[in-house]
């Protein structure tokens, strides 16, 4: 299938590691060894690159048959590296094993670069295709011209171009030399392949890094190492919107390891430069021991307080007063007189951290000509961009390489430490610098998924339909009690606005200094839970099965528009019912199962896609937890890799497991009372469920994107399988705080 | 400061640091084997998991000076061609997503098939409770667990 006289070619093919220095025939060099197909390398071309094919950024292909693509968007773990390259490779008509990943810097040409809202699968799917499939006609032409035959008579396969009346053939490379003389076609008169036509696309990929991932190579933001690289820290104020009044600064300079430790101000404003005291050091460790022996009189005044142990009493007391109405539709209270039933149940989630397991950090490099920079961020061009706004420094002056993250979940969306980077970086004398944040910063400095409450009123009439809904919305403000903070408001048409006639929502806002931001699926991620767990709630008032009593509140297929903003999505309710009744088809939700044990149905739409859930668990009479099993279905159109995207959805409910089960942040007089894993825990392998089912519904509409439509169905899905094992109703996260315990346990 | 001579991937390595820097940094900043991985510092995670004659640590504890004649094993030295059952395996099942755990994985669990060559899903599950996976790849590191556990038996390279 590969050319034999490609000596490239057949490297790739060995899934072993080769050292590969210098190629014969060729004058390429591969840098660094191979650890197996796919793996990113950069093919360096040393002489005439004229001869080389680069019909667009997205593609470059060598005489000697090297084929590399370029992967556009930021890596952390939700695994672009490998779709995106995918859709080039399908057009262009190429197997993955026979590709090299390289990664794009921040550059102007190949659309947006952004890890965030499940936006990279839509974004580049008709842009990558037709670069695909550009090359691959102009490749095509090459032949053409060279065998002096109709472009129409020739077909491509496998990194070949071929003929097959005469039964000629040749190898991309062989005619990467010709086709770089060609005119690049308009886009309008390339063909893409159809739906059914894939065979790239929608198989399974390993992830392009796994080889580099399982033997230890260097990846990860905190691995970077630059010459005559100094390594750095930054103690920042414990008390959000705290100050350094003095430091120990002195001391710190004399300890061994140490070349200098200095105060940075800080931009005053808090997702810009925070003030801190900065120390730089000849390795970590250094750094990281002399950070422990500061001494710094910090201005905690902003904190006082500022304890979130007030909340859910002021919470309680503000949902008793009005509050300000968002939305009405018809008359609540007239519905609530009429009822068949009526309840009330006061739902709560904590504040969250993301908790990526590389700590935040940054390496930069201040030279004459600007600050080049080796990031992890989701965003790097907000990045850029705050820090241009932030330390006056021209946009262009500010270069940005990605590499891959150690995690990201929306974490990474917020570029702080790319701004401590820099600023650092301009005081080492044009030394390069790697910022590594310790876990414990980590968690005192985030963004966090902000907590909340909902007091809600609900009623199902004679015929057990859900009839009306008051929903008075507690959230939080940042320095500020008229606006939700960062991803805590709530959009008027959330569930079930739209599918009912009398509906209310109204809104208090409590005023706080806890910094909030963008965590996988924003405001998704926490109100799924109350949504969905509150209509299971009056699907069991009204004594009905409750994945009936969701298909009815869905209606009619039929597609139901939104508010007009900007994250604004028309809800389509058949697409919604067929991922709902397959999850129930696929789980046995019918059947019995003994006490103790039990199944919930939930589902939500965000980010375009459309996902429900059926869990089996177990609860033991003593409260223990078991997950049995989780059936995903899940709709996102039409699937570009196969493993990745599993992949994603097994992580989405382990990821959701954790946060519901384990996981809250509180504050202390202004500070984050959690510091490492033994207070802010991970799920461990022992809670695991023992199986998770994941079905794709692979519609024939474009893709949208996998990384966060999955995850806000998890902790109402597990919650109300609770109820079903116990007739306990969880109304407040995390899981530790309620004893799900049904029988009296034995002494 | 004084200088250790550790045995490093069966290599001799020196390593000039205070005596109460953790192997971890030693690892990563001196000898430059970043494989082994920084979490938590506390030995929560496990990501910074490293073999000393065989034995699972955390190396993020380990103080340098501690370590003395005991072989380091890490994940570059796992397999010299990096081709070890395990590594394999989790590229069979595709394991990672992010990755930054893995290593640490990998090394407790080349630990756990040498005792018990093959685990049931409670003694992998337990082998590995400490070593945290926040991506959520869990299943995947249990089935891989089993086909590398496997493909020792039927005569693999451990």
């Amino acid at each position: 299938m590969k050319p034999k006289t490609n000596p490239v070619a057949a490297v790739y093919d060995r899934r072993d590691f080769l050292r590969v220095s210098a190629l014969a025939g060729g004058g390429f060099a591969l840098s660094l060894a191979l650890p197996g197909p796919g793996w990113a390398q950069t093919a360096q071309a040393l002489d005439d690159t004229a001869k080389v094919f680069t019909p667009s950024p997205f593609i470059k292909i060598t005489p000697e048959g090297i084929i590399t693509l370029l992967a556009p968007n930021p890596e952390t773990g939700q695994g672009v590296r490998t779709s995106l390259p995918m859709m080039v490779a399908e057009e262009l008509d190429v197997d993955m094993s026979a590709v090299v990943v390289e990664q794009a810097s921040l550059r102007a040409d190949v659309g947006g670069q952004f890890a965030a809202g499940s936006g990279s699968t839509p974004g580049n799917f008709m842009r990558l295709r037709r670069a695909g499939a550009t090359a691959r006609a102009m490749l095509v032409e090459a032949a053409a011209q060279t065998w002096n035959v109709p472009a129409g008579e020739l077909r491509t396969d496998k990194g070949r171009v071929i003929h097959e009346a005469t039964g000629r053939s040749l190898a991309y490379g062989e005619l990467a030399t010709k086709a770089a003389t060609l005119p690049i076609p308009d886009e309008k008169t390339i063909r893409l392949k159809r739906n059914g036509q894939f065979r790239v696309m929608g198989s399974r990929v390993g992830g392009v890094d796994n080889p580099a991932i399982v033997t230890g190579q260097r990846l990860f933001g905190i691995d970077q190492k630059l010459p005559g690289m100094v390594y750095a820290a930054y103690e920042k104020c414990p008390v959000f919107g705290g100050k350094v009044v003095s430091a120990n600064v002195d001391r710190i300079k004399a300890l061994p390891g140490v070349l200098d430790c200095f105060v940075i101000e800080g931009s005053g404003n808090p997702s810009g430069l925070l003030p801190g005291v900065a120390i730089i050091a000849g390795s970590t460790w250094a750094a990281f021991s002399a950070k422990r022996q500061l001494q710094i009189v910090w201005d905690e005044s902003a904190g006082t307080n500022h304890t979130s142990g007030i909340y859910a009493a002021k919470a309680a007391e503000l949902a008793r007063k009005q509050g300000a109405n968002l939305r009405t539709d018809g008359d609540v209270e007239a519905a609530f007189a009429s009822a068949a039933k009526v309840i009330e149940g006061a739902y709560a989630y904590p504040y969250l951290n993301h908790a990526t397991l590389e700590p935040q950090g940054c390496t930069a490099w201040a030279k004459d000509d600007g600050i080049e920079f080796w990031t992890t961020s989701q965003s790097p061009e907000w990045g850029r961009e705050l820090i241009a706004k932030t330390l006056s420094i021209p946009p262009e002056k500010l270069k940005m390489n990605l590499v891959r993250g150690g995690g990201g979940f929306g974490r990474r969306l917020s570029n702080d430490y790319m701004v401590e980077a820099a600023a650092l970086a301009l005081r080492t004398g044009g030394k390069p610098v790697k910022l590594t944040w310790t876990r414990e910063d980590d968690m005192r400095h985030c963004f966090y998924r902000p907590g909340g409450f909902h007091f809600l009123k609900g009623a199902v009439d004679a015929q057990g339909r859900l009839s009306a809904w008051h929903n008075h919305f507690v959230t939080f403000g940042h320095w500020s009690a008229r606006n939700p903070a960062n991803c805590a408001g709530i959009r008027t048409d959330e569930l079930p606005a739209r599918f009912i006639a009398n509906y209310k929502l109204d809104q208090s806002i409590m005023h706080t200094i806890v910094p909030t931001g963008l965590m996988r699926a924003p405001g998704a991620n926490a109100l799924a839970f109350v949504m969905q767990s509150f209509i299971d709630e009056l699907a069991h008032a009204a004594g009905r099965d409750p994945v009936e009593f969701r298909l009815e509140l869905l209606g009619e297929d039929r597609v139901v528009p939104c508010n007009p903003d900007p994250f604004g999505e028309p809800y389509n309710t058949g697409r919604m019912k067929t991922v709902l009744r397959r999850a129930a088809a696929e789980s046995s939700w019918s059947e019995p199962l003994p006490k103790g044990e039990g199944r919930g149905v939930a589902f939500h739409f965000c980010h375009s896609g459309y996902v429900a859930m059926v869990a089996h668990v177990a609860v033991a009479k003593d409260g223990g937890l078991r997950v049995r099993q989780v059936t995903a279905v899940v709709d996102v159109g039409p699937i570009i890799n196969l493993s990745g995207a599993e992949n994603q959805v097994e992580g989405a409910i382990i990821d959701g497991l954790s946060a519901l089960w384990l996981q809250e942040m509180t504050y202390d007089s202004g500070r984050a009372v959690q510091s490492n894993f033994h207070d802010y825990p991970l799920l461990r392998i022992n809670d695991a469920p023992a199986s998770i089912k994941v079905h794709f519904i692979q519609s024939d509409i474009p893709p949208t994107g996998l990384g966060e439509p999955p995850y806000p169905v998890v902790p109402p899905v597990i919650c109300n399988a609770i109820f079903a094992a116990t007739g306990k109703r969880i109304r407040q996260l995390p899981l530790v705080k309620s004893d799900l315990s049904w029988a009296p346990r034995r002494s | 400061m004084p200088a250790y001579t550790l045995t490093v991937n069966g290599q001799p390595r020196s390593v000039d640091v205070p005596a109460d820097t953790p192997l971890l940094w030693a690892l990563r900043d001196q000898l430059d084997l970043v494989g082994t991985k920084y979490g938590c510092g506390m030995g929560l995670c496990g990501a910074c998991t490293v073999h000393l004659d065989g034995v699972p640590v955390r190396s993020c504890l380990t103080p340098v000076a501690t370590v003395g004649k005991m072989a380091v094993t890490t994940i570059e030295g796992l397999d010299p061609a990096g081709k070890h059952p395990l590594q394999q395996a989790w590229c069979d099942h595709d394991v990672p997503q992010c990755g930054y755990c893995q290593a640490g994985q990998i090394m407790t669990t080349a630990a756990l098939l040498k005792s018990t060559p093959a685990p049931t899903d409670e003694e992998i599950d337990g082998a590995l409770a400490g070593n945290l996976c926040r991506c959520g790849t869990y299943l995947r590191i249990r089935a891989a667990v089993k086909s590398a556990a496997s493909a020792l038996q039927a005569g693999g390279t451990a």
